[in-house]
């Protein structure tokens, strides 16, 4: 491990030490704050007994529901943006605004025309994650260099085969960057919404514990999102590296 | 200069390239009217002033680029929209994809063009060892030097056996010592292929030393001022800068565009100065 690395480890694990110390000398409340210690002792109660799985999956589903769709919906509507520079001068600036806008505000309306159902939260989530990935793309596509759109020609490539054959692998860094994001944004809208309003999920069940002053479960299944969101968090970090690394892009 | 009808690989006649104005901005005459024939098997180097409209040239060759009037032929037929089969590019900029490793990279048109496994094994093999890139098959273009990468666009460009290659200042961006091993690895892949080679450079010493014919352009808009034969056997290498001849060649490539190059810079007068 780098030297870097073994100091951000030593903040981590200092931090959570010190949390443990205060919660545990009673320095703060356990009816406000239990020691990390007891939240991992509930996560894996809570994981072990199965008792959150339907919650799990609903919203980790949704999740990758969302992101899914962002991805796609982004990828797409980046190329086709990217190749169409009359309406990129026209949509950049909404792109440049966009999450200055509090989309939460759109979550009552997205009840009203759908009901209490998942795809108010699947749409929410692609809402604050599918822009992300629509300037990710924009960004990629604006930096590859105009020698590959003649290499393309030499190659007799349409637009299609350009497009994922060389444009897409060429802003492939800058996508993932894009799709990061994407992740981030979208486990945070659904997480938002479900602790908004929903009838269950991850979300749900934390603001359900929270109004039952259930402190254990409600941290437990607060340490478990924490997890799961740094895991899928890192695991695409390793594989940008792994990209940016291939390009020289990483020392 | 005229070729036997059988000889002519490539025809450009009365060829101009005008690009559009637009927003209040004057058209941009940029190059012609240009007359050429490039023979079957030769090394023919063109070398003008920056600006002068070389590229242009090129693209309009490869039919990467439309002429605004006159025609090109390859093989007898017209140029027109795309680049035919047959012709082979490689550009002055580093066109390698940084996403496939060095055999993928020289595999991709043959792939593209659904050739046998096999057969896209052979050529590529044969192809990275011709370029000495045997060793570095499995790394990626950013493990590699400039001249590699280079050298990299060059078996991708070889393993389609084109007939016609055209190279667009593909070593400007290389060392001096650098550039003059890459020309003699230009001067055996020529050889070993048979093919013509266009080359578009603005060094004089590289177009002297690696050519049967030397264009000489004009400051914009580009046309030939002077087709120099450089008289050198067809095996030879860089040791021919060592020769008497070769300052000659160079002298009368220079006597053509000293005056042009100081147009191009924007200095009035005959160049005397």
């Amino acid at each position: 491990m780098s030297r870097a690395g073994v100091i951000r480890l030593a903040v981590v694990v200092g931090a959570v030490g010190l949390l443990e110390i205060i919660c545990r000398t009673g320095v703060i409340s356990h009816r406000i704050l239990i020691a990390p210690s007891e939240m991992a002792a509930a996560m894996w109660q809570i994981v072990a007994s199965g008792e959150a799985n339907a919650d799990m999956a609903r919203t980790f589903g949704t999740v990758i529901v969302s992101v899914v769709i962002s991805t796609v919906l982004g990828l797409a509507a980046g190329l086709v943006v990217h190749a169409h520079p009359r309406l990129r001068q026209a949509l950049d600036p909404f792109f440049a605004t966009y999450y200055a806008v509090p989309v939460f505000i759109f979550y009552p309306v997205m009840i009203a025309l759908f009901g209490l159902s998942v795809v108010p939260v699947i749409l929410m989530g692609v809402a604050a994650s599918a822009v992300a990935v629509i300037i990710a793309t924009l960004n990629g596509l604006d930096r590859i260099p105009r020698v590959l759109t003649e290499v393309s020609r030499a190659h007799h490539m349409g637009a299609l085969d350009t497009a994922l054959q060389l444009k897409l692998p060429a802003a492939a860094p800058y996508f993932f960057a894009g799709l990061k994001l994407a992740v981030t944004y979208g486990f945070i809208a659904v997480i938002a919404s479900e602790f908004i309003l929903a009838p269950a999920g991850l979300g749900h069940a934390i603001a359900f514990a929270y109004n039952d002053f259930n402190n254990r479960q409600m941290y437990g299944l607060m340490l478990l999102l924490l997890i799961v969101a740094t895991v899928v968090n890192m695991a695409l970090h390793h594989v940008e590296q792994t990209l940016l690394r291939r390009r020289g892009r990483l020392a | 200069m005229t070729a036997a009808p059988g000889d002519v690989h490539a025809r450009l006649a009365g060829v101009t390239r005008v690009y559009p104005g637009g927003s209040g901005r004057p058209p941009v005459h940029a190059l012609g009217p240009v007359d050429l024939e490039l023979r079957k098997g030769e090394f023919f180097a063109v070398v003008g002033p920056s600006g002068c409209g070389k590229s242009t040239l090129l693209e309009v060759l490869a039919g990467l680029q439309p002429a605004s009037a006159g025609t090109v032929t390859f093989e007898g037929r017209a140029v027109a929209g795309e680049v035919p089969d047959g012709i082979g590019v490689v550009f002055q900029e580093d066109a390698s994809f940084p996403w496939l490793t060095v055999y993928d990279n020289a595999a991709f048109g043959l792939r593209r063009a659904g050739t046998d496994a096999a057969e896209v094994k052979r050529r590529v093999d044969d192809a990275l060892a011709f370029m000495g890139l045997k060793d570095f098959a499995g790394a990626y273009p950013a493990q590699l030097s400039g001249g590699m990468r280079q050298r990299v666009c060059i078996a991708r460009t070889l393993v389609m056996q084109p007939r016609l290659i055209l190279l667009d200042e593909p070593f400007g961006a290389l060392d001096a010592q650098t550039r003059l091993l890459m020309g003699d690895e230009v001067l055996r892949l020529w050889r070993r292929t048979g093919a013509t080679v266009f080359l578009i450079t603005h060094a004089l010493d590289e177009a002297a030393m690696l050519s049967d014919r030397i264009g000489a352009m004009s400051a914009r808009p580009g046309r030939f001022l002077d087709i120099i034969e450089t008289r050198w056997p067809r095996e030879r290498d860089s040791t021919v800068v060592g020769e008497p001849a070769f300052g000659a060649v160079t002298g009368r490539l220079w006597e053509n565009l000293r005056g042009e190059s100081l147009k191009s810079l924007g200095h009035a007068g005959t160049g005397r100065a």
